[in-house]
């Protein structure tokens, strides 16, 4: 069986499955990394949101095989490292969730923070800040209705990652 | 966001309170268990204290006996002890018979106990209980129920530790327990002596079972109860530590998916190529169960291809050939009569019919369960909010007696009422067995809205007759497909049967409920509702109650004519409701959104205000919502599979449940509540067409998204009626969101909906494939990234 090999939160992984295997089963069922949650399998719910060297993607949509071995995989497990937090800190989007206690059941908070971070480091890439249309894009379902506080802690997430 | 506030208007209870907190404050009789540390006891049972008392002929049932009641009344016989143990580091720890699935129901229980105990929450551990057969009625987490039925008997067990570890402390100090003080989980003397909790745990132990009496903190001595407080889980949910069912890992439990008849209810007839899909890479087991074909793998996604790969040959389904109008015109043809006949002399009369389309309560979290079924024994983890009744049926569908059977509880991620069913546990076991091996099933979404529970279609009839200005009746008449009770609420009402309120007796499940729950906050001379659920139905569709049973749609129904009512009587919706408003609680709530709300602002053609009321789960929700039907914004384009419609800009929601335990908690419940309401009304709904529902993804069933979020927020205003009882939240917010904003929807088109939700008529998407039941999982991940 081939090898696969990338970059996960940091440390090297090699695994032994099939290149079309798609990414978010190898890092579930595989790794026994379970943050990215599965919701659909059809990148529509994006529960499963993590970062591909350092922008969002579905890995319930991308074989296994297409990843190369330099690619940085960052699940929500890894993203307090991205900031260079230590121990038991988090990153400042993880912070706002937490001020804003928006989480329900928390399903879909893992790929909703992942999200949110990515959008945040996308939109100041276009050197601006995020606005009420960028919220309204955000395709992130959240059974549970915590969408009004999702909104608001983007914002302060997005203010403390200055 | 949440104002709490206490308003001067709605301290008058005009329904009789529990009696605590009354003339002298009651005694409660908890237990000191036997054990090593410190263990205490409380009868869950001590929520209620006395029978119901007799019905006046005028109220609705509900306004005496409601449906919280009933299952607190049901765990009354069963005498069961909750425990409470506190340990040697000085925590305590609780096991819930209940079920998180997001409500925040561990957050408040901790807080509960953290008030009586004196202890900081977050020394307070509350873990959720697996099945345990003893308790009946007092294990099924449902119709918002659990703060209301656990309130008493947790702060007794709590109370009981208490005046425990003070008796032990006051022996290890030499004083006496009246010169003694206890704070965060420390009891000090008058002289600064200290000792633990922790340090007491083992002397305060009992090696026999000794009966404690003791008084309850009253409401003006709370220090936790009543102030806002983040989830005690929220860190675990943001850093991906919470563990769901499919998260865990039990050893040889290898991922495990079904291949689903096309039809809904189907069943498989033969696997044609079974020996090749079992040669598929990483495919270990197929097996022919009754809901379908089962492929278990190494990995989801091999199981998905090889479901992919089947070729089976399927019964037919239960509702074959059937659709939504076939099933509509049967509804139509059963609904039962008015009173009032039409068109009586002199009198005016509102005469509506809205239709209600099936819709999916599947949570974010597929339908999940992990079991592991051997010939003599059985293991089962799964989120279950009834999980003795999912024991038992698990028993029954593997050959085993139900003590065979453990049944361990996880937080499921959402329920909405999906989870009071068993049927992931169920099947998992049944696979489990038939494979022989341990199996980790998890439900593909297409497999959720086509096979899962459904909210039942209905339609519901209303009638006003107004004379002069003055309401003289009001009749309702709700014609539903079945809802299935038999996750446990059907069980609790036989085994009450003879002692429920008068006018009960008789009535099937359906109806019980139904009069349970209906209750009609306003002074409109005759009020009748009653409901239909034809016996034609029974068994044709999968489904249960969603984050509410039938209040959301009769609301609607209620409300929209309430508005025609208004007009009639050239009344403005607002004072029309606060003219006719039955008592000083739902008149509170009223006020609040009509004040915060700014009710009467002008807007632009196009959009406009709407308001409703809801009163149920010993409280009342009252919604004021402002919608925008302008072109520009229904036809906003968001790209492919984006449905947009109708936009809600602003909510301001008042709620009085009770005594509020955890603000922020409310203030979550509604929320979520009012996006579930929202969703009815605008976008939410299954397809029926020849026996198969087309839904099949997150971008078919339109639940909101957050493009359908109001921009300028969902305010929550938390009305403080003076109650020393907390009521329901879970649903409250439900059926009145629904129908401010259909009578939004009204007033700003200038028309009147009668199919709910109003875009259920035209498809907005191309249905995914029914054979193979599942679409091929997408490789072009890499060209989506941002
Ligand atoms: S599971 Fe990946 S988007 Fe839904
Ligand atoms: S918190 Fe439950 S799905 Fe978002």
């Amino acid at each position: 069986m081939p090898k696969q090999t990338f970059i996960l939160n940091g440390k090297p992984v090699t695994v032994n499955v099939n290149d079309d295997v798609r990414v978010l089963w190898v890092l579930r069922d595989l790794l026994g990394v379970t943050g990215p949650k599965y919701g659909c399998g059809i990148n529509v719910c994006k529960a499963c949101t993590s970062h591909l060297n350092g922008k969002a993607f579905n890995p319930c949509s991308v074989k296994v095989g297409d990843l190369r071995k330099n690619d940085k995989v960052t699940t929500i497990e890894g993203l307090p490292a991205t900031v260079g937090a230590k121990g038991e800190d988090l990153h400042p989007m993880q912070e706002a969730w937490l001020e804003l206690d928006v989480a329900q059941c928390g399903y879909c908070q893992p790929g909703q923070i992942m999200a949110a971070v990515a959008l945040v480091k996308k939109v100041r890439r276009e050197g601006r800040d995020i606005t009420e249309a960028d919220l309204d894009r955000i395709r992130n379902v959240c059974r549970c209705g915590t969408y009004v506080r999702i909104r608001e802690a983007i914002e302060k997430g997005a203010r403390a990652m200055r | 966001m949440t104002a709490l506030e206490h308003d001067p208007q709605a301290t008058q209870h005009e329904q009789p309170e529990a009696p605590e907190g009354g003339l002298g404050r009651r005694g409660f009789l908890g237990w000191v268990m036997a054990g090593t540390t410190l263990v205490v006891a409380a009868d869950l049972g001590l929520s209620r204290t006395a029978a119901t008392a007799a019905i006046p002929s005028l109220p609705q049932v509900p306004e005496i006996y409601d449906l919280e009641d009933l299952q607190t009344d049901a765990a009354l016989p069963t005498a069961n002890l909750v425990t409470v143990t506190i340990n040697k580091d000085g925590t305590a720890s609780f096991a819930l018979p209940r079920m998180e699935v997001g409500q925040g129901i561990v957050t408040s229980t901790a807080m509960i106990l953290a008030e009586e105990l004196d202890l900081p929450v977050e020394k307070v551990k509350v873990t959720l209980a697996p099945a345990r057969p003893e308790l009946l009625f007092n294990q099924l987490t449902g119709g918002s129920n659990t703060t209301f039925s656990t309130f008493t008997p947790i702060r007794v067990a709590a109370a009981v530790a208490r005046r425990r570890l003070l008796d032990a402390a006051a022996i290890q100090l030499g004083t006496t327990v009246d010169r003694l003080t206890t704070t965060g989980g420390i009891i000090s003397d008058t002289l600064g002596n200290t000792v633990t909790y922790g340090d007491l745990a083992t002397s305060a132990a009992s090696q026999v079972v000794e009966a404690v009496e003791v008084l309850l903190k009253s409401k003006p001595d709370y220090q936790v109860i009543g102030k806002p407080r983040n989830r005690t889980d929220a860190r675990e949910a943001v850093t991906g530590r919470k563990k769901f069912t499919t998260d865990l890992d039990v050893p040889g439990a290898l991922p495990t998916m079904v291949c689903r008849p096309p039809e809904h209810q189907g069943s498989p007839k033969r696997v044609r190529n079974r020996a090749r899909v079992l040669k598929m890479p990483g495919v270990t087991h197929v097996a022919m169960v009754d809901t379908g074909v089962a492929v278990r793998a190494r990995t989801f996604g091999q199981c998905i291809d090889a479901i992919r790969e089947l070729e089976v040959d399927w019964n037919r389904g239960t509702v074959s050939g059937e659709s939504d109008q076939t099933i509509l015109a049967k509804l139509k043809a059963q609904e039962l009569p008015m009173v009032v006949p039409q068109v009586p002399v002199l009198a005016q009369q509102v005469d509506t019919r809205f239709e209600f389309m099936f819709r999916s309560s599947a949570a974010l979290e597929p339908y999940a369960a992990i079991a592991d079924v051997r010939k003599d024994r059985a293991e089962v983890w799964a989120g279950l909010k009834a999980p003795i009744v999912a024991q038992g049926n698990i028993a029954a569908a593997t050959g085993l007696r139900p003590d065979q059977v453990k049944v361990n509880v996880v937080t499921g991620g959402g329920s909405f009422g999906h989870k009071l069913f068993g049927d992931h546990a169920i099947e998992a076991a049944t696979i489990s067995r038939a494979m022989g091996v341990p199996v980790k099933l998890t439900w593909h979404r297409v497999d959720e809205p086509r096979q899962g529970r459904l909210h039942p279609m209905a339609t519901s009839r209303v009638r006003a007759t107004m004379l002069a200005g003055q309401v003289l009746s009001f009749e309702q008449r709700h014609t539903s497909v079945t809802t299935d009770f038999s996750h446990g609420l059907g069980e609790m009402i036989t085994s009450l049967a003879d002692e429920l309120p008068t006018g009960l007796g008789g009535l099937g499940f359906a109806e019980t409920i139904f009069t349970l729950t209906q209750e009609l906050p306003y002074n409109f001379g005759v009020v009748t509702q009653l409901l239909n659920e034809p016996l034609e139905f029974e068994d044709k569709f999968s489904t249960g109650s969603m984050r509410n049973i039938y209040s959301p749609d009769t609301c609607v129904a209620a409300e929209l004519t309430i508005d025609l009512m208004a007009k009639k009587a050239g009344k403005d919706p607002m004072q029309f409701r606060l003219d006719h408003v039955k008592n000083k609680r739902v008149r509170a709530v009223l006020e609040k959104v009509k004040k915060e709300g700014s009710w009467g602002r002008k807007m632009p053609k196009g959009m406009a205000q709407g308001v409703a009321l809801h009163k149920e789960y010993k409280g009342a929700t009252a919604v004021l919502v402002e919608i925008d039907c302008r072109p520009q914004t229904v036809g906003r384009d968001l790209g492919r599979e984006t449905y947009t419609g109708p936009r809600v800009t602003k909510a301001v929601i008042a709620v009085d449940c009770g005594l509020v335990i955890n603000p922020r908690g409310v203030e979550a419940q509604m929320q979520g509540g009012f996006m579930d309401g929202l969703a009815m009304t605008l976008s939410a709904s299954n397809h029926l067409r020849d026996g198969r529902f087309l839904e099949a993804s997150w971008d078919n069933y339109f639940y909101t998204r957050q493009w359908n979020v109001p921009p300028e927020g969902v305010e929550v205003h938390i009305v403080d009626p003076g109650s020393d009882t907390p009521g329901g939240v879970g649903e409250a917010a439900v059926g009145s969101s629904a129908a401010a904003v259909a009578c939004a929807y009204a007033r700003a088109t200038g028309t009147l909906p009668t199919r709910f939700p109003i875009n259920h008529g035209q498809l907005r998407f191309k249905p995914k494939s029914f054979v193979p039941s599942l679409p091929p999982s997408p490789t072009d991940g890499l060209k989506k990234t941002y």
